[in-house]
């Protein structure tokens, strides 16, 4: 179980005035669930994401991971407790290569068996990708979609992913809708997504609304679509977004 | 009986545990260690006793040649002439390479000239390691020069790593290629506290369709300086590539100067250079999969030198 305890998080501007991204953020994700993060661009999702894996430090608050604050813990004592991040936009490596990052992430020597169960979930051919290097020679979706595989691949208690569905094609996006149904069925840790889709939006059991840096709504999903699909006043961010997705 | 040191060495600079089956020239402190040929590869030592010729019948394919040196009498000094004579088309792979092991206070200093003329149609990948280790104060050093002409449709690849150990190096590479000829160069270069490395690259495309691709890739530790001289001529129609792409770390110091002149107006030439520390969303990305930084740095380094 996850618990945010008051979160906040301030960054200095460069007119030394301070700019609140967080404000008092209290939330909790059980263990198991199928959590959605959205709201409007720049509300502070991705921020309070980053604070969970420990890439941000909270201004103020406390987090608490199965029972243990892990709030002063750094990102590697996080990610061995059992805490994944996939990044929005992922990081290049010259040298480094696809079975050589998934190795780190597993831990342990990734033979081509098993090569192929990860990248396959992510519609990528183990043979074509097994050696190439995690370089500017990947396209930033075939880079994208290894990034979501390495999360998986780790098996953790809490996935991270941070805009799963940025710079993946269409059909790339539909087995991935797949991927996270499946990973929401199996119950094998917790899942949070930042996400503007509504085809992800409509496999959460939770969305949480992230809006000028509060939780605006949190419920089931029953709850809190409808509202968000409907209610023109709240949900603009959320229409505007839909319209540039499917321009 | 060989000395540990000496094996350790030889499997260092050569991946060399045992003695090779076909030709191959070991030298140790100046001397022989051994020595064999093939049915196809003669070597043969320079009357001064200053190197060898090592001379490949034309045709002779699949066969590799070593020719790994070891220094570990500190204080030994030596500059050696070895040339090599490629027939025509040949397919060969040769392993040199050179390793210091220096447990005293002097000097211990090897320069290796090393020249290659390779026939019409012939190919070459060579490669060579360079390696120092002990635990005296002495300085290890070594300086190669690799020259090679490269005759009509001739392709030569060359690989030339020195990871750690050495505490100083200029090495220079010249390279005369001709006509539809190639020369590829990949080097991987690692220095660390306050040894000093200068690489120089000369490359001459002389003929119609020459080309060339010179790879650096470099990490650069500690109060470490590091220069990179990369020098394409394009004098015909022909296309050259170099690239110098550096790590630097801590206080030490990269510099790398490009220079590409084109001669001719079909002479096609790209150099890129790059230097930066290791940027610190890899560290990140690698946290999150539970390596601590250090841990990080490390792959991201050995990654990048692969």
């Amino acid at each position: 179980m996850l618990e945010l305890k008051n979160i906040s998080f301030a960054v200095k501007e460069p007119n030394e005035n301070k700019k609140e991204i967080l404000n008092n953020i209290n939330l909790t994700i059980q263990d198991n669930r199928f959590v959605i993060i959205t709201g409007p661009n720049g509300g502070g999702k991705s921020t309070l994401a980053k604070i969970i894996m420990g890439i941000e430090q909270p201004t103020q608050g406390q987090i608490l991971f199965n029972g243990q604050d892990i709030t002063h813990m750094d990102i590697t004592q996080r990610a061995k407790l059992g805490i994944g991040f996939a990044f929005q936009q992922p990081v290049r490596f010259k040298g480094l290569t696809v079975k050589e990052l998934l190795s780190l992430a597993t831990n342990k020597e990734v033979n081509q068996h098993q090569l192929c169960e990860y990248l396959s979930q992510v519609g990528l051919c183990a043979k074509d990708y097994i050696d190439r290097e995690v370089n500017a020679s990947l396209s930033g979706g075939e880079l994208k979609r290894i990034e979501i595989a390495m999360l998986m691949a780790r098996g953790v208690k809490l996935s991270i992913f941070d805009e799963p569905e940025a710079g993946i094609d269409l059909w790339s996006f539909h087995n991935l809708i797949q991927v996270f149904r499946r990973l929401r069925d199996e119950k094998n840790g917790s899942v949070l997504i930042i996400s503007h889709q509504e085809r992800i939006l409509e496999i959460a059991d939770e969305i949480v609304v992230v809006s000028a840096g509060q939780i605006t709504a949190h419920g089931s999903r029953e709850e809190i679509l409808p509202e968000l699909l409907n209610n023109a006043d709240s949900c603009r961010f959320y229409k505007a977004q839909q319209r540039s997705v499917n321009a | 009986m060989m000395k540990t040191t000496v094996k350790n060495i030889l499997r260092m600079v050569a991946d060399l545990t045992s003695m090779p089956t076909g030709a191959f020239n070991i030298r140790l402190n100046g001397g022989c260690e051994a020595r064999q040929n093939s049915e196809h590869v003669t070597i043969t030592p320079k009357e001064n006793g200053l190197g060898i010729d090592i001379a490949v019948e034309p045709n002779t394919r699949g066969e590799v040649v070593y020719i790994p040196v070891v220094v570990d009498a500190s204080g030994f000094v030596e500059t050696v002439y070895n040339d090599f004579f490629i027939g025509e088309n040949c397919d060969v792979e040769i392993v040199a390479g050179c390793g210091i092991h220096n447990d005293g206070h002097s000097l211990s200093q090897h320069d290796g000239i090393h020249t290659f003329h390779l026939g019409k149609n012939a190919r070459v990948k060579y490669a060579e390691k360079h390696y120092g280790e002990g635990d005296g104060d002495g300085q290890r050093v070594l300086n190669p020069v690799t020259e090679v002409y490269l005759d009509e449709g001739a392709y030569m690849e060359m690989e030339t790593v020195q990871i750690e150990g050495v505490d100083s190096t200029n090495r220079v590479t010249r390279g005369v290629v001709n006509k539809n000829a190639t020369f590829v160069v990949k080097e991987k270069l690692m220095t660390s506290g306050k040894q000093r490395a200068t690489t120089t690259f000369d490359v001459q495309l002389n003929g119609e369709g020459a080309s060339t691709n010179v790879i650096s890739r470099s990490v650069a530790k500690g109060d470490s300086f590091q220069e990179f001289l990369s020098k394409i001529d394009g004098n015909a129609p022909c296309a050259g590539h170099s690239e110098c792409d550096a790590i630097i770390m801590d206080n030490a110091c990269v510099k790398a100067v490009p220079e590409i002149t084109a001669n001719h107006v079909d002479a096609s030439l790209i150099h890129e250079a790059a230097i930066g520390k290791i940027a610190g969303e890899q560290i990140v990305k690698l946290m999150t999969l539970g390596l601590n930084r250090e841990e990080a740095e490390a792959e991201i380094v050995n990654g990048f030198l692969k």
